[in-house]
């Protein structure tokens, strides 16, 4: 067997391609180490990760991760990316000089089928055997010269995560020389590749195409279902005739058109497998399917999926409140330093209220971010996140998402910013973009001070049927139509603005293994770095815009409430009144519902300025806070401003209402474009809208308004 | 041989794939490549807590899918 060599490739570009979980990632830190960078292909939520790669003889090249893929055959846009740049179709990122193909060596069936498809490419590429120690574990010992043979391609054993084969890898890929006129290995029952190769020569005639992408123009001409329709516009009359004429012919003879060339690559792969791989006969359990048997069970499957899901809950809700509590008293001494070192003014009220506050806000979200990619890193590498999405697949299909969107809304609990960005799992960018609109409406921790602020203060003591506590009742509520509505609104939005099929549940069970540590944590820097990056510079620009408005323009000699009172944010609470009054809310509340823009909680302390309370955040001033609502009495009417119909309305409305900058910049990072972040400001704001004013209506009509 | 649906199988019976009968080509297109090719041995572990989805083995790997789609894989049951 010889590699027809006809040229030399200068390796600049190289792709990894491979299977999801075929251990591509640890392979591509291997092969890169720390050097590498994530960005977003243009106009698509696909990220990009590059690194670079040192290759013999210090020349250096660029390694492309693709996103894991089963088959050149595009259906999601992850793998219309990875189809597009292989072909050398994408405007965006040139074609690779080579590409290593990772073949999971204990799934090698299924992991040749993509190989079997680059190999009708004719482009240089390499295929690294990986995990072969899980292989060998499984009883399966694969023949890495005769694979190579029936392959024609170099093949190179590694074992990622240890660092064994990386140099030989290296050599390989350096040493790619590039392949024509290659005989394609597999074949289809004669009649099919016979009007096959007719097809091809017309293909050329009519469309001047070369030989490589005239047979692949062919074959989905001929077995997909859908191409005629597709590719009308696309070539000649004459040759759409022909392929007319060719359907009718291969499915009189009852030749499944589709299934014909899929078989013949299994068949072909079949053969290789025959000649170069053994698989001992094991009948003991594996340790994978032990663990299964638990982790799947009927009753332990539950207690496990809970117990996790509670830790990860406890750890983003209340221990990362320690740490974000030591960052958030860091810059208050820093401020206070800044204080103390600046003379007064407006410059030093800047620093303090509008820039640090937003670097506070940026970084306090940190802790979070990180906790939760800990664990989402760790479920990945395990294995153990597509057993949830088992387990929760059921429930989640009921309002029409996947099993993986449970794990992001359970996210948004503690804050919908890891939530959102947790949604990278999520495969279909349908449910993935459903899932990160509806995570907000489930109540995250910034909303429980204001929760806990308004129900102290106006929700009686009293209890339901004797044991159930009112103001718990209520928190409870808050929280149950903040997760029924996110439902809902999921549910309405696959009816309607995002139908499409249902979410395609054919997922890959890979084998439980040992995380790798570096692979994890290299994934919470990457994420913490592009949250600091791109949303960081939002929020930040946000908190200066916010303090600006809320301290200009200036009035001397005043209380911070009446200077808050003729502030832009002031005088826009005041302007939006006629808009929130059939609310039930006042422009004081206005001022508060504006002031929140930053974080919700925010509400709390602009309450606190309002009505001339120092210190709102601790016992003694949340008390006097709560007092001074209670004893507002609006001047016109002579009635309470506050009632608990009010305070409920007031409720409903954080639960509902899109009042997070930061997750809106989050979303536009996601999403890549300022439409769905657009989008779900205002669809969350006119639910909240409607929602409230019904609640408040209701509420009057049952007598609640006093 | 006893022509049934995959979703009928209970766990640990086994068949070989006779064929894939959803018309949506899409879906057919991914059960295929996924290896639930004509002829493909296959057996069912077992079926997640709540009922659905399923999950099978197949070409030495486990794959889970629902059961609407599993109704459309049709399998020549192994006499057990």
């Amino acid at each position: 067997m010889t590699f027809e060599t006809v040229k030399q490739v200068r390796v600049r570009y190289v792709a990894l391609i491979g299977n999801p979980n075929c251990g591509k990632t640890t392979l591509f830190n291997a092969l890169t180490g720390l050097r590498q960078k994530v960005g977003n292909y243009p106009g698509v939520t696909v990220e990009k990760k590059e690194g670079r790669l040192t290759l013999a003889g210090n020349s250096e090249a660029t390694l492309l991760d693709l996103p894991g893929t089963y088959s050149l055959n595009a259906t999601s846009p992850d793998e219309k990316i990875a189809t597009d740049i292989l072909l050398g179709r994408a405007e965006h990122t040139q074609r690779p000089d080579v590409v290593v193909c990772v073949v999971d060596a204990s799934n090698i069936e299924r992991n040749l089928y993509l190989v079997s498809q680059i190999l009708d490419r004719q482009i240089p590429v390499v295929v690294a055997l990986n995990m072969i120690d899980v292989a060998e574990e499984a009883g399966i010992e694969v023949d890495v010269k005769m694979l190579e043979r029936e392959l024609g391609v170099p093949v190179v054993a590694t074992i990622a995560n240890k660092g064994i084969g990386i140099n030989e890898l290296k050599e390989s890929i350096a040493n790619a020389q590039s392949r024509t006129a290659q005989k394609r290995p597999w074949s289809m029952p004669a009649l099919v590749e016979e009007e096959c190769g007719e097809l091809v020569g017309l293909l050329q005639q009519y469309h001047k195409l070369n030989e490589n992408s005239a047979f692949d123009e062919a074959l989905t001409l001929l077995t997909s279902p859908e191409a005629l329709e597709e590719h009308r516009d696309r070539f000649a009359p004459e040759l759409l005739a022909h392929v007319q004429k060719d359907h009718e012919r291969l499915d009189f003879m009852g030749i499944d058109r589709q299934s014909v060339v899929v078989e013949a690559r299994y068949e072909w792969i079949k053969s290789v497998c025959g000649k170069a791989v053994t698989q001992a006969q094991t009948s003991a359990l594996s340790t994978s399917d032990k663990l299964d048997r638990v982790f799947t069970h009927r009753i332990w499957g539950f207690v496990i999926f809970v117990g996790l899901m509670a830790l990860i809950f406890q750890t983003i809700f209340t221990w990362a409140t320690v740490p974000m509590d030591l960052i958030g008293e860091g810059f208050d001494s820093i401020g206070n330093h800044i204080h103390e070192v600046m003379p007064a003014g407006d410059l030093r009220d800047l620093l303090i209220n509008g820039g640090l506050a937003g670097v506070a806000a940026v970084v306090t979200f940190l802790p979070q971010i990180l906790f939760l990619f800990l664990f989402l890193g760790l479920l990945e590498d395990t294995g153990y996140m597509a057993r949830a999405a088992f387990i929760m697949d059921r429930l989640m299909s009921k309002v029409g998402l996947h099993g993986k969107s449970f794990i992001p809304m359970l996210s948004s609990f503690a804050c919908a910013i890891p939530g959102i960005m947790a949604t990278r799992t999520i495969e279909s960018p349908k449910d993935r973009l459903v899932t990160m609109l509806v995570s907000p409406l489930v109540s995250c921790s910034a909303r429980l001070p204001v929760y806990a602020l308004l129900i102290a203060a106006f929700i009686p003591h009293d209890h339901v049927l004797g044991f159930l506590s009112l103001p718990a009742l209520t928190l409870l509520s808050m929280y149950l139509l903040g997760l029924v509505m996110a439902l809902s609104m999921a549910w309405l939005f696959k009816k309607t603005l995002l139908r499409g099929a249902a979410p395609l549940f054919i997922m890959e069970l890979p084998p439980y293994k040992l995380p790798s540590l570096k692979s994890v944590l290299l994934q919470m820097w990457e994420r913490s770095k592009l949250f600091l990056k791109n949303a960081g510079t939002i929020i930040l620009g946000v908190s200066i815009i916010l303090w600006f408005l809320a301290t200009y323009p200036r009035v001397e000699g005043v209380t911070p409430a009446e200077q808050l009172q003729h502030s832009f944010v002031g005088k826009a609470g005041q302007l939006i009144e006629p808009v929130i009054k059939p609310l039930g809310f006042d422009w004081k509340i206005g001022i508060g519902i504006i002031a929140s823009l930053l974080q919700r909680e925010v509400f709390v302390s602009t309450m606190g300025t309002i009505y001339n309370i120092q210190n709102s955040d601790d016992e003694s001033g949340s008390l006097s806070l709560q007092q001074q609502m209670r004893n507002d009495i609006d001047p016109e009417t002579g009635l309470p401003v506050w009632t608990a119909l009010t305070a409920i309305c007031v409720m409903v409305y954080y639960v509902l209402a899109m009042q997070c900058m930061s997750t809106l910049a989050v979303l536009k990072r996601e999403t890549n474009s300022w439409k769905w972040p657009l989008f779900q400001l205002g669809y969350m704001t006119a639910l909240a809208y409607v929602v409230t004013f019904v609640v408040y209506r209701v509420g009057l009509l049952w007598g609640f308004g006093v | 041989m006893n022509e049934v649906t995959l979703s009928t199988l209970t766990p640990g019976e086994r068949g070989t794939i006779a064929r894939i009968t959803t018309k949506t080509s899409s879906v057919r297109q991914r059960l295929m490549e996924m290896g639930l090719t004509k002829g493909t041995a296959i057996e069912l572990i077992r079926y997640a807590p709540m009922g659905d989805p399923i999950e099978v083995r197949v070409k030495g790997y486990r794959l889970s899918l629902r059961k609407l789609e599993a109704e459309t894989v049709l399998v020549h049951k192994e006499p057990s």
